[in-house]
């Protein structure tokens, strides 16, 4: 499904990615792991197709398409998710409005027609109580005045409305209580099936007792310095990331 | 990689072209250029006035000549020549029109792009327009159903004709000929407008509507609209406009006045979208309006405006609380990009008891623009327990456009409460991102985050007004993505 090949990337000329190597599989999920500074946020903006970021060499490739001169928008209507780490206020726009908005813009662009009202409302309500979401939580402001968890809900709430092919979860797991990230965990689940793929983005091993990989990746300035099973994330929780410098 | 950076942004917006950018060629009956006492009266009689009126225009010109042009609004712009002006244009028309077929094609036309098909509103809504096209109202609908409740709604013309003790009796009394510099240019030119009466008790079953629009070259246009909600009455009247697109600017000087007497209700709903100048800043109408009403006892004035267009604009619709528990609202979305500047606010005067006011302004400024918010809460010394609730916020795109806030607060009467709020915001390269991330391209991100930005004021606005504010808002902002 994804294949990033030999992918560098830099910012105001200062090179983040250094050649990085990944391919996932549909039905797979793999977790990034490393320390801060690592390159981890930068690899899920550059897949996202964020402007700041001039990728120099390498390629992003999306089910056999070089994502290269695609718009961030472009890249999302081909299904790409990304499920932020700081999601972003918008006041006045309810969280119903944006997702319809978002819903009826990714369907255009695919070349379908608009999803009628009353599909949409079923499909919110559907989405909604899988994820247990409170009705009066849909039509607050786009996370104005939301707590961590509500905010990182709402992220899983709307990759649930999208249903991408590809889901980026960058460091999901932040600013979360045990509590909160049960529920986000149990969300992502829930969505998760064969014909999708997982890509999570974490600092701590935490997460990943609740969403389990099928491959973990060290990233360490900007290259995976090692891949394996789920037994890796272990490793590195006991051990640090010390030993793969 | 289709990179699209805030810089972009700014540029998208600057090469924004003026969507409603067409003229019209329609043969006109004009005037020569330049302003002197026969002009005036060549207007007057024009309109077949009676003395009374001639007499009224010729004080408010002698008024005039004495007058200064006001400098003191955060607005920079060059000074129209008062002597290169035409101040009378009528749209050459058969004399009298019983039917849409009398109207001239070429006008129906011009209706048909603004989306104005008077055949459909004829047929589909509940909206009476009264059209006025360069100063002459052409075309006058739904006059059975609202004179079978008195309710009178005509071109200020005719009701000078057909109403003279109603419109003798109000005319000028809430902004004085001697008003300001442009409110007694309009009194002594103006060619045409709306009145509207609403009798006691009465409430009119209909959004009542006017379209203005300039259409000649080098003419100035100056309505004069006149509402009067008689006790116990309400009404909800809107004005919307837009212009087409010239090089020269147009000088547009409106004088509004409202009257609510006791346990009355005038809702004045505005979405303005005057030709605002190209991206260069060169042409666009110069936007200078005095816009005010009187409320009585237990009665109530809304004034809800969009603000899309003008080159400069110059207008504070106000509201005089003078009666016990008077209500005084004032709800606006002020939208500038490249060189648009706009000074407008609201002034809220409380002189009854109990008197309340709200004041709710949203600027958006793009490009290189300025865009200021100027209001004024008084409240005089026996006015007690007036209250006022203040909220004036800004977006900004980009780093080369302004947003002001001018607040003036004189309280005379320590048992009023007053509060100001404020706040001053931008649209983000990661608001932006976030929503592209979502599917959203930038056009439609902008349009998502300003609508958001004006939802409190778009709900204040009829139904039939508020989907073309959201497009007007869109068209505003958005550019043709390359």
């Amino acid at each position: 499904m994804l294949e990033v090949k030999n992918l560098h990337a830099s910012i105001n000329d200062k090179e983040i990615l250094r050649g990085i190597n990944l391919e996932i599989k549909a039905g797979e999920v793999h977790a990034i792991m490393g320390p801060n500074g690592s390159g981890k946020s930068t690899l899920s903006a550059v897949i996202a197709g964020k402007e700041e970021y001039e990728v120099t060499e390498g390629s992003v490739i999306l089910n056999g398409e070089d994502l290269a001169n695609f718009a961030p928008e472009e890249r999302a209507h081909k299904g790409i998710f990304l499920s932020f780490q700081y999601p972003v206020e918008i006041p006045g726009v309810t969280v119903t409005n944006f997702i319809k908005t978002a819903i009826n813009e990714t369907r255009k662009g695919q070349g379908l027609e608009e999803l009628p009202a009353k599909d949409m409302l079923k499909l919110i309500r559907e989405k909604s109580d899988l994820l247990e979401i409170d009705r009066k939580f849909l039509s607050r402001s786009l996370n104005e005045g939301f707590s961590g968890g509500e905010k990182k809900r709402n992220e899983i709430f709307q990759m649930a409305m999208l249903e991408p092919k590809l889901a980026i979860l960058d460091e999901t797991d932040s600013g979360l209580d045990i509590d909160a990230l049960k529920i986000v965990a149990n969300g992502v689940n829930k969505l998760k099936s064969k014909d999708n793929a997982v890509l999570v983005i974490t600092h701590y091993q935490r997460l990943l007792d609740y969403i389990v990989p099928d491959f973990v990746h060290v990233l360490y300035n900007g290259k995976i310095v090692k891949s394996g099973g789920k037994e890796l994330a272990l490793e590195l929780e006991e051990k640090g990331y010390d030993w793969l410098k | 990689m289709n990179k699209f950076t805030e810089d972009d942004l700014k540029k998208e917006l600057e090469t924004k072209e003026y969507e409603y950018g067409f003229y019209t060629d329609i043969e006109a009956d004009k005037f020569p250029v330049g302003l002197n006492e026969e002009v005036v009266i060549a207007i007057s009689k024009k309109k077949n006035e009676p003395e009374w009126m001639t007499k009224w225009r010729l004080e408010a010109f002698k008024v005039w000549k004495e007058m200064e042009e006001p400098d003191w609004a955060n607005v920079n712009y060059e000074k129209p020549k008062f002597q290169d002006i035409s101040y009378y244009s009528a749209p050459v028309q058969k004399p009298k029109l019983d039917s849409l077929d009398q109207v001239d094609p070429e006008l129906l036309k011009t209706f048909e792009k603004l989306g104005i098909s008077i055949d459909e509103q004829k047929r589909l809504s509940n909206v009476a327009v009264d059209i006025v096209v360069d100063s002459v109202s052409v075309a006058t609908t739904f006059k059975k159903t609202l004179n079978e409740k008195g309710i009178i709604f005509m071109p200020i013309s005719e009701a000078i004709q057909e109403h003279p003790e109603l419109v003798k009796k109000y005319l000028g009394t809430i902004v004085p000929t001697t008003d300001n510099f442009y409110a007694a240019l309009n009194s002594a030119v103006f060619s045409d407008g709306s009145f509207c009466y609403i009798p006691k008790g009465v409430t009119c079953p209909m959004e009542l509507s006017t379209y203005f629009r300039i259409n000649e070259g080098g003419t100035g246009q100056f309505e004069r609209t006149l509402v009067v909600a008689d006790k116990g009455s309400y009404v909800s009247y809107l004005e919307g406009c837009t212009a087409p697109a010239r090089d020269e600017n147009q000088l547009h000087a409106a004088v509004v006045e409202l009257i609510a007497l006791d346990d009355a209700e005038i809702k004045y709903s505005t979405v303005q979208n005057w030709f605002p100048g190209d991206a260069e800043g060169k042409g666009g109408v110069y936007n200078f309006v005095t816009k005010r009403g009187l409320v009585e006892k237990n009665a109530k004035i809304s004034w809800t405006q969009v603000e899309t267009g003008s080159a400069v604009t110059w207008k504070y619709p106000s509201c005089i609380l003078k009666g016990d528990n008077a209500v005084g609202e004032f709800y606006s979305i002020a939208v500038t990009n490249n060189f648009q500047q706009a000074d407008t606010g609201t002034k809220m005067i409380h002189l009854g008891n109990n008197t309340k006011s709200t004041i709710i302004s949203k600027g958006v400024s793009a490009g290189k623009s300025q865009n200021s918010y100027r209001g004024l809460v008084q409240v005089g010394s026996r006015a007690k327990n007036a209250r006022n609730f203040s909220q004036c916020d800004s977006l900004l795109m980009g780093d080369q456009c302004g947003a002001h806030t001018f607040p003036y607060i004189e309280c005379k009467n320590k048992t009023a409460q007053i509060e100001h709020e404020a706040t001053t915001s931008k649209i983000g390269e990661d608001q932006l991102f976030y929503c592209n991330q979502r599917g959203i391209d930038t056009e439609k991100a902008i349009a998502l985050i300003v609508n958001g930005f004006s939802k409190e004021v778009l709900n204040k606005l009829p139904m039939e007004f508020a989907v073309e504010a959201q497009k007007l808002l869109e068209i505003s902002l958005e550019g043709s993505v390359g």
